[in-house]
């Protein structure tokens, strides 16, 4: 039994280095998708394009305007003379949001410092106006609610101090690439994973391989061993690939440890592929196959935690993710990469992906039979 | 000499198969002896290849058993495979692999021992002259050179009964007779041979054959008893306008067909008690043309066994005849 697992596996890892194409996209496509992603993905808004519409024209406002772009969250980029002007602006999509500041600015300050600290005789000085169809760009505007008065007036304006305290562990500078490339583990893996052995057993179906595979001693148990584990290899390669260069490039710690961080992997690898093989068992053509992976590809990529809280998705959404690997994956590779976390406190999503592992490799030796109808 | 003291290496009986609505084989029975080759002969779609993969276990027939190797399908076929070889009609070894690579690979799955799979790969590659080709891709190589392969990939475990499906359909005539002096090797070392195919001519070298027309078994035995057993006479016509003539002939419903060949028309007529003197009963229809019996040939009785549907439109791979 082992002597035929070992023959598949040798030939397949055979017939993978034979392929230049693919050989190289298992290097390929971590590196290239890591730059991309670890550059590209933001979720705190920078240099909006915004427009103004200033009404009092004096120092403070201008002062007002000068302090939201010190803020970098803003870079105003036009000036409208009119409320009406500026909603057209913000309709035509020329700036995510307008700062209004209205004609008796004056006035409302001056109030404001009669109010002194007490907030409900306190009037707001202006107004946002925002594109809100985007979440991440409200939220950011929102944030300029509360924007520090201290660079505009005097220090008698600061408001009290804020009621409760944050202290942020694990990534105080907030860099959401921090956040991106364990997480970029899980979405890597699940794709080259996955995309491999779905591939695998349909490709020697139209090929006709199979065929003559099914008419010798060999088992469907042994062959869907022999077909995964050329690429849990390829899983760590490609492991190393990613953690190395986020660690080079964008200075991601690797804080845990790393044995914990194998033993998680290889739980999520072993999971992916047979959750690949299943799909290989199903799909008549190399095609279907991949399109049965995209299906799985695209709810880990958005519901399994990593690039939105997990938390904060419906209880429903929550329970189908819960099937999805990459979600377990996810937790684990971010508490032991970014919170060092014990392995011993993951046993929950450590089981999950062994459950996940022994069902996909039941159904996928079931399903296939050393049939041809 | 046999296991299950019968001397069969295939018994069937009513092996029927049925995709959907389609009947692929209806009720098959077959008698192989061992030690022979037995053809199975008939055109594309005759349920030749269905046969085969129902008697590897690769398919389950609808209804109907057989017994092959003194093991009773459905059901043996496990204990059956190291007892077979298959030869697939597509080539299904791996393109991107060498000669070398790939019996090495098939060595393994059957569980040759090492050392033992190292000789019988080298005695392979230089039986079927595959020496020079040993670290090249399988995907490059000829017809002839794949077909080779193919075969000794499927006799390394030293199968007792192989099976070979159209195994010269992407090959030439020289590669083509060579091939059988193979099998006749292959016999003579005690193996038994299924060959399926849809050329008179290799049909004509099995021990014995089976008639297969859209799914059914029209007629089995030796190619000279089949020849003789034909429930045709054969006359040939010369002439003029034989185009003419035959497009008559093909109206009578007692000629089960008109083919021409070359200058001749050769006709089948079907031996009916209303036909006493047949030359005179064609001399007939045919005018002042000279008439003559001649010997039937295999492919006259592929002819008379499928019936009318074939003598029309005859199907591309008859036609192949050397």
């Amino acid at each position: 039994m082992w002597n035929r697992i070992w023959a598949i596996v040798t030939k397949e890892l055979r017939q993978l280095s034979r392929d230049r194409m693919s050989f190289g996209l298992i290097v390929m496509i971590p590196l290239i998708q890591l730059m991309l992603f670890g550059y590209a993905i933001n979720t705190d808004a920078r240099q909006l394009p915004a427009g103004v519409v200033d009404l009092e024209q004096s120092s403070y406002s201008r002062a007002l305007i000068l302090a939201a772009e010190a803020s970098q969250v803003v870079q105003f980029t036009a000036q409208y003379s009119s409320m009406i002007e500026a909603e057209a602006a913000i309709t035509r999509g020329e700036v995510k949001a307008v700062l209004y500041l209205p004609s008796d600015l004056d006035g409302r300050l001056l109030r404001r410092r009669a109010a002194g600290e007490n907030p409900e005789l306190s009037e707001p000085l202006g107004q946002w106006l925002v594109d809100g169809s985007d979440t991440v760009v409200a939220s950011s505007i929102r944030g300029l609610r509360n924007m520090p008065l201290q660079e505009v007036v005097d220090q008698a304006f600061v408001p009290g101090s804020p009621t409760l305290e944050v202290v942020q562990y694990f990534n105080p500078e907030q860099r959401t690439v921090v956040n991106i490339v364990p997480g970029l583990l899980g979405i890597i893996l699940t794709m080259t994973m996955v995309l491999f052995t779905s591939a695998a057993i349909v490709r020697e179906r139209e090929q006709g391989n199979i065929e003559f595979l099914i008419t010798t001693p060999v088992q469907p148990f042994e062959l869907m061993l022999g077909k995964i584990v050329p690429y849990v290899l390829v899983g760590f390669v490609q492991i190393a690939i990613i953690l190395g260069a986020g660690n080079l490039v964008f200075d991601v710690p690797v804080r845990g440890r790393l044995d914990y961080l194998a033993m998680a992997a290889m739980l999520f690898i072993l999971a992916s592929l047979t959750l690949g093989l299943v799909i290989s068992t199903i799909a008549k053509s190399q095609l279907q196959a991949m399109q049965m992976t995209v299906f799985v590809l695209l709810p880990s990529i958005l519901l399994s935690g990593f690039l939105f809280p997990f938390e904060a998705m419906p209880r429903p959404a929550q329970v189908f993710a819960e099937a999805l690997p990459a979600t377990h994956f996810m937790r684990m590779s971010r508490a032991i990469i970014l919170r060092d976390a014990d392995i011993f406190s993951l046993q929950y999503d450590a089981l999950a992906l062994l459950a996940i592992t022994a069902v996909g490799l039941l159904i996928a030796s079931s399903r296939f039979s050393k049939r041809l109808n | 000499m046999t296991r299950d003291g019968t001397g069969m290496a295939v018994e069937a009986q009513g092996l029927t198969l049925r995709f959907g609505h389609t009947l692929a084989v209806s009720a098959l029975d077959l008698a192989i002896p061992r030690g022979s080759i037995y053809g199975f002969l008939g055109p594309n779609g005759s349920g030749k290849s269905s046969s085969i993969r129902m008697l590897t276990g690769l398919l389950k027939p609808t209804s109907g058993q057989a017994r092959v190797l003194g093991e009773t399908l459905p059901g043996g076929e496990e204990k059956l495979r190291r007892r077979i070889g298959y030869m697939t009609q597509k080539f299904s070894l791996y393109d991107n692999l060498s000669v070398q690579e790939n019996l090495d690979f098939v060595a393994r799955i059957y569980g040759v021992p090492r050392a033992q799979a190292k000789q019988r790969r080298d005695e392979l590659i230089s039986v079927y002259e595959l020496s020079d080709q040993r670290k090249q891709m399988a995907g490059s190589m000829s017809g002839g050179q794949r077909q080779r392969l193919a075969l000794a990939a499927a006799t390394l475990h030293r199968p007792e009964l192989l099976f070979l499906d159209e195994p010269t359909s992407a090959v030439d005539p020289e590669n083509r007779r060579e091939f059988w002096e193979r099998l006749f090797d292959l016999c003579d070392g005690g193996t038994t041979i299924l060959v399926s195919t849809h050329y008179m001519d290799e049909a004509e070298r099995c021990h014995q054959l089976a008639i297969l027309d859209l799914g059914v078994k029209r007629a089995d035995g030796s190619p000279q008893a089949l020849m003789k057993a034909m429930n045709a006479w054969v006359i040939e016509v010369a002439g003029d306008n034989l185009r003419e003539l035959k497009a008559a002939l093909g109206n009578e419903p007692l000629v089960l067909s008109a083919a021409q060949i070359g200058a001749r028309l050769r006709v089948l007529i079907h031996k009916k008690p209303d036909i006493t003197d047949p030359l005179h009963w064609l001399q007939a229809k045919v005018g002042s043309r000279s008439l003559e019996f001649v010997r039937a040939s295999l492919e006259d009785v592929f002819v008379s066994c499928t019936g009318a549907h074939h003598a029309d439109s005859r199907p591309e791979e008859l036609a192949h005849v050397e």
